[in-house]
Parts: C-alpha cells; sequence; structure tokens
C-alpha cells in the first residue's frame, strides 16, 4: 500500500468539526474531499463504509485525538454526491461509493484506452480491463467492479460501447 | 376506641343538639366492640352514645369530641352490595393529655365506625360532616362542663392547634405543607418590613453625608487633608448620591429615560475598564451596588438599557444570537472585537472560552460570545472535541494549500 502524505489540514483540530462560517466550511469541504479521493485512490479502494468509518485513519487522527463524527463524514459525502463525485450505494445512505474521477471521466479514459490500442470493435472481457496485463499502469486498473460497471454504462447510453453477458462473465464491446 | 370519654349525658354551654339516631353499633377500627343497639346523638361539639333511654334521662354514656375528628367518609356498602352504605367511617386524631377515662386506654386503630343498621340517613351524615368542619369548639369559649368536673375539663389543653397538626394520610400531608407555606410567607414579610425600613432611611442618610460634606468642606482648615480625603472616599463608596426612584417621576417611561440616563453616567467608566463590553447581569450587579438601597429591578435596567441608544448613550445594549445581552461601548465594534481575538488566537495557538476570559478579563459568557463574533467574520474555527470547544486561527482561509 502506497504512503500517503497528508495534508496539513489532517493535523489541524478544526479540521475535523464541520465549521459553521460558510466560506471557510466551503474551503474546508474542499480539504475533505480531496483527501477522501487521494486516500481512496492511493488505497485503490472504492466504498466508504459510514457506519465503520471510524476504524479507517483518514477519519480518525489518533496523534491529535480527533475524530470525524459519522454525521460529519455524511455531510461531506452529501456534498460530494452533489458534484457527482459520490453516490449512496443502499437507501440508509451507509455505503457510498466514492469516484475518484467522474463516471464521465473514467468512461472516456476506458473508450480512449480501446481506441489506442486498436480494440474497437472487439470484446474484451470485464476482468481484462481491471486485471489484464494491458492495462497496467491505467488509472483503472484494478478498478472496483460496479464503478467499471456504471462507468461503462454510461458510456454505453452514449453509443459509444455495449455491455455483453456471456456464460458467468461480462464484457464489454467498444464501437 | 381510645378517643371516647364517659360523661353524663348533658349538653355543654353554647353546644346544640342536632340530630339524633337509633340502633348503632360502635367498631374500633375493624373490631367489634360491645357497643350495640345504642343511640346516638350529635351535637355541635360532641357525637354520645348511650344504651336505648340513657340519654335522654341524662345518664353516662359515651361521647367523642368532634375535635378529634378529621375526615369523614361512608364505607361501601356490603358484598353485594344491597341497601347502601350502612357504616360512617370516622378518622381520628392522635388522643390529648388531660383527656376524661373512657371505654379503652389505647387502641391500635386511628378510626372509628358508627354502625346504622337501618342504613345511613343522608340527612344525619351531612350534619355529621357540617359539624366538624363548621368547628363549633373553636369559636365558643373553652367547654365548661355543668357538673363538677369542671376541673379537669379547665386543664385539657387547647384543642385548636394540636387538631391541626400531626396527622396521617393525603389529608396530613397537604395540611402541614399549607402550614409551611403560610409559615414562609410570615417570615418573607416580616423580613421585607425591615428592607423597607432601611430603604425609607437610605434618604436621610444620604442627605446627612451630605450636609457632613459640605461641613468639610467649610471647615477645611479644621480637619487634616488626609481626613478629608479618606471621609470623601467613604462617601464616594456610598455610591450615587441621588438615586433616580420611581416616585420621582410621574410616569414609567420618564422613569426609564432618567434611569438609562443615570445607567450610561456611571457606567462608561466601568465599561472602558472592563473592555468595552459586560453583561446585563454584570450590569444590573454593578448599578445596584452603586445605588446601595434604592435598588432596581432587572426588568426596569432591561427597559432602562433599550433606551440608552434612543438618549444619545455613548454605549447601548445589545443581544448576541445566543440571547445572551450585553451592554456594549458604541466604540466596541465587532470587527475590533473580532481583530483583537483573533491577534490572541494567533498568539495562543488556540483558545476556549475559558482561557480567553482569562486572557482577557471578561466574563466566560462573554469570551465566547467574543470568539462566536469572531468567527462569524471568518477570522475563526472551531474545534468541537470530547474536552469541550475550542477555537484555532482560521487557517483554512488564511493558509493556502
Amino acid at each position: 500500500m502506497a504512503e500517503i502524505t497528508w495534508p496539513w489540514q489532517y493535523n489541524f483540530p478544526p479540521f475535523f468539526t464541520i465549521q459553521p462560517h460558510a466560506e471557510t466550511r466551503a474551503k474546508q469541504l474542499e480539504a475533505w474531499q480531496q483527501l477522501i479521493t487521494d486516500y481512496l485512490k492511493t488505497t485503490k479502494q472504492s466504498t466508504i463504509d459510514v457506519r465503520e468509518s471510524q476504524n479507517c485513519p483518514v477519519f480518525n487522527n489518533a496523534t491529535i485525538n480527533r475524530k470525524l463524527s459519522q454525521e460529519s463524514l455524511l455531510i461531506i459525502l452529501e456534498e460530494m454526491g452533489k458534484t457527482g463525485r459520490a453516490a449512496p450505494v443502499d437507501k440508509s445512505k451507509n455505503v457510498w461509493e466514492v469516484y475518484w474521477h467522474s463516471l464521465d471521466e473514467w468512461g472516456n479514459m476506458l473508450y480512449n484506452w480501446a481506441s489506442s490500442n486498436g480494440l474497437n470493435n472487439t470484446v474484451c472481457t470485464l476482468f481484462e480491463i481491471r486485471e489484464g496485463d494491458n492495462t497496467v499502469g491505467e488509472e483503472f486498473h484494478g478498478l472496483d467492479m460496479n464503478v467499471l460497471i456504471k462507468a461503462l454504462k454510461a458510456l454505453e447510453v452514449k453509443g459509444r460501447c455495449e455491455l455483453i453477458e456471456f456464460d458467468d462473465n461480462q464484457g464489454v464491446k467498444f464501437f | 376506641m381510645d378517643r371516647f370519654e364517659y360523661i353524663e349525658a348533658r349538653l355543654f354551654e353554647g353546644e346544640n343538639y342536632l340530630k339524633r339516631e337509633k340502633n348503632v353499633k360502635i367498631y374500633d377500627g375493624e373490631d367489634k366492640t360491645q357497643y350495640v343497639d345504642g343511640e346516638v346523638v350529635l351535637t355541635s361539639h360532641r357525637i354520645l352514645w348511650g344504651k336505648p333511654g340513657d340519654i335522654p334521662k341524662g345518664l353516662t354514656c359515651l361521647s367523642l369530641p368532634l375535635y378529634y375528628v378529621f375526615c369523614l367518609e361512608e364505607e361501601s356498602s356490603g358484598v353485594f352490595g344491597l341497601g347502601g352504605p350502612k357504616r360512617i367511617i370516622l378518622h381520628l386524631g392522635p388522643a390529648l393529655p388531660g383527656k376524661r377515662p373512657g371505654p379503652a386506654v389505647v387502641s391500635p386503630y386511628h378510626f372509628v365506625k358508627f354502625s346504622f343498621k337501618d342504613g345511613i340517613d343522608p340527612l344525619f351524615y351531612k350534619a355529621l360532616s357540617e359539624a366538624v368542619n363548621a368547628k363549633a369548639w373553636e369559636r365558643s369559649t373553652p367547654l365548661t362542663s355543668p357538673s363538677s368536673e369542671s376541673a379537669v375539663t379547665s386543664t385539657r389543653p387547647p384543642v385548636a392547634p394540636v387538631n391541626s397538626k400531626i396527622r396521617s394520610g393525603i389529608v396530613g400531608i397537604e395540611r402541614s405543607i399549607e402550614e409551611q407555606h403560610r409559615a414562609t410567607d410570615e417570615s418573607i414579610s416580616v423580613a421585607f418590613q425591615d428592607l423597607r425600613k432601611l430603604m425609607e432611611k437610605a434618604k436621610e442618610m444620604v442627605s446627612i453625608s451630605k450636609t457632613i460634606s459640605t461641613k468639610i468642606r467649610e471647615k477645611q482648615g479644621d480637619i487634616s487633608e488626609d481626613d478629608t480625603v479618606r471621609f470623601k472616599s467613604y462617601l464616594m463608596s456610598l455610591g450615587i448620591d441621588d438615586p433616580v426612584t420611581r416616585d420621582t417621576f410621574r410616569s414609567d417611561s420618564d422613569y426609564y429615560v432618567g434611569l438609562a440616563q443615570q445607567i450610561s453616567d456611571m457606567m462608561v467608566a466601568v465599561l472602558m475598564d472592563c473592555g468595552g463590553i459586560m453583561s446585563l447581569a454584570d450590569v444590573w450587579c454593578r448599578v445596584n451596588r452603586a445605588r446601595g438601597l434604592e435598588l432596581v429591578s432587572p426588568e426596569d435596567l432591561l427597559n432602562a438599557c433599550k433606551l440608552l441608544q434612543s438618549i444619545g448613550a455613548p454605549m447601548s445594549l445589545r443581544k448576541f444570537p445566543s440571547g445572551a445581552c450585553v451592554l456594549q461601548l458604541n466604540s466596541q465594534r465587532d470587527e475590533e472585537v473580532a481583530r483583537s481575538t483573533s491577534q490572541l488566537l494567533e498568539e495562543n495557538g488556540n483558545l476556549t472560552p475559558v482561557k480567553l476570559s482569562q486572557l482577557a478579563n471578561v466574563s466566560v459568557l462573554l469570551a465566547r460570545e467574543r470568539l462566536y463574533t469572531t468567527e462569524r467574520l471568518g477570522l475563526a474555527c472551531r474545534d468541537e472535541s470530547i474536552e469541550g470547544l475550542a477555537f484555532y486561527p482560521n487557517l483554512f482561509l488564511t493558509k493556502s494549500s
């Protein structure tokens, strides 16, 4: 696991309290969103379980003895949801998917990769995309399956690929 | 049963015959007694029980003084609810010392029952409860019996006070609470009488002190400079020499204006000492301390402070969003407060309201308001943790990420 470089805010106690002052709050939330995205990107995760957030070093800074409460985390995640950078998985909003790129961006990235590798009009499995040798070094290598499918579905709507199911595996055909 | 007395069936002076009933049995609490099939006579003071025919003849009978009774009720009727209630329960107070001998010396019960073979006559019950409530024995002179036993009767202690004292049951509790209230009421009014007298004297005191001070001024030569100074300082600490009082104004609003003027005059210096801002509670204490005896109520003070702005005083009443009221010098602006507070924040790294109150020499309440003000202007940010609320310099806005 790659080492995370904590931003200065991480060791600033007020960072763990949602600020009431509008301008301050905006800056704070922005910093949080950046931190969450960076952290998940580094650790190759895509989901956050609000209930278990306190076990995660991001939301629990033992050195300054501060924790981000679940309510505060929810505020941040909902803020991220507004800009399409996160979405709740369940109705009770306990588990959230966080996209370190928006789904559109992911889609474009996948499409560009396919085009540049001459994979248009051929079918490749999702497994290939996630784990294949071809994609090592690409950002979406090891991307969460659900996020990948969502990104591809968004691409499908635009008519630039087609999701195919065969056997118990899933594939995609880029146009 | 131990409250009954043997006595000849004669009416005392001032005692009135009320009602008669036949075929009456007495129960001592729940127990049956030998007193069955008797005749009962209710008077304004007592209940008499005798064998049929004994009472009219004036022979010895049982007597229960009504002052023992503090509560009576009809016993609910038998198992099958037939024929209506037959028994009256009389709840009794403790036996008094000096009681004449009766059929029982001690009884475990605090009630007796009269059982009526033919059912309770509603009129009898009504007359009984009226007689108990009327308390005829309290109004009349102490009972004197016409017989030779008068000596014994006169040694009986006054009945009324004991009657309303130690009682069992809810009635007893209620009565004792009522009595406590009355006592408190009395002591309060006594206390305030003294205070009123003190206040009446206040004006005189002030005028005396004034004449003394003018005398001193005239005879400057006789007394040493030191003495004069000391005496003057005593006089000063007496406070305002002519307190604005309600009596001197025709209407409340005039009074408030006068009071506001006075507050503004006396508080200017104080506010400057305290950093330009003071909670209204502190102001109230200061004002009343200075006035000495002509105290103002918090409400009057609040009303007067509301007028401060309209009379052009150099200070005004201010209510913080949290609801805290303060008196604030007009020169004390939010920006000023925020700037000085944020400076303190920079110097100390972080501040809790308590810490700031010590640093800036203001109350904790005001310190908290200052921090909130600073936060509102974006110069501080908060940190809520298990250790409480603390404030930090707002690095979110000042430090570029």
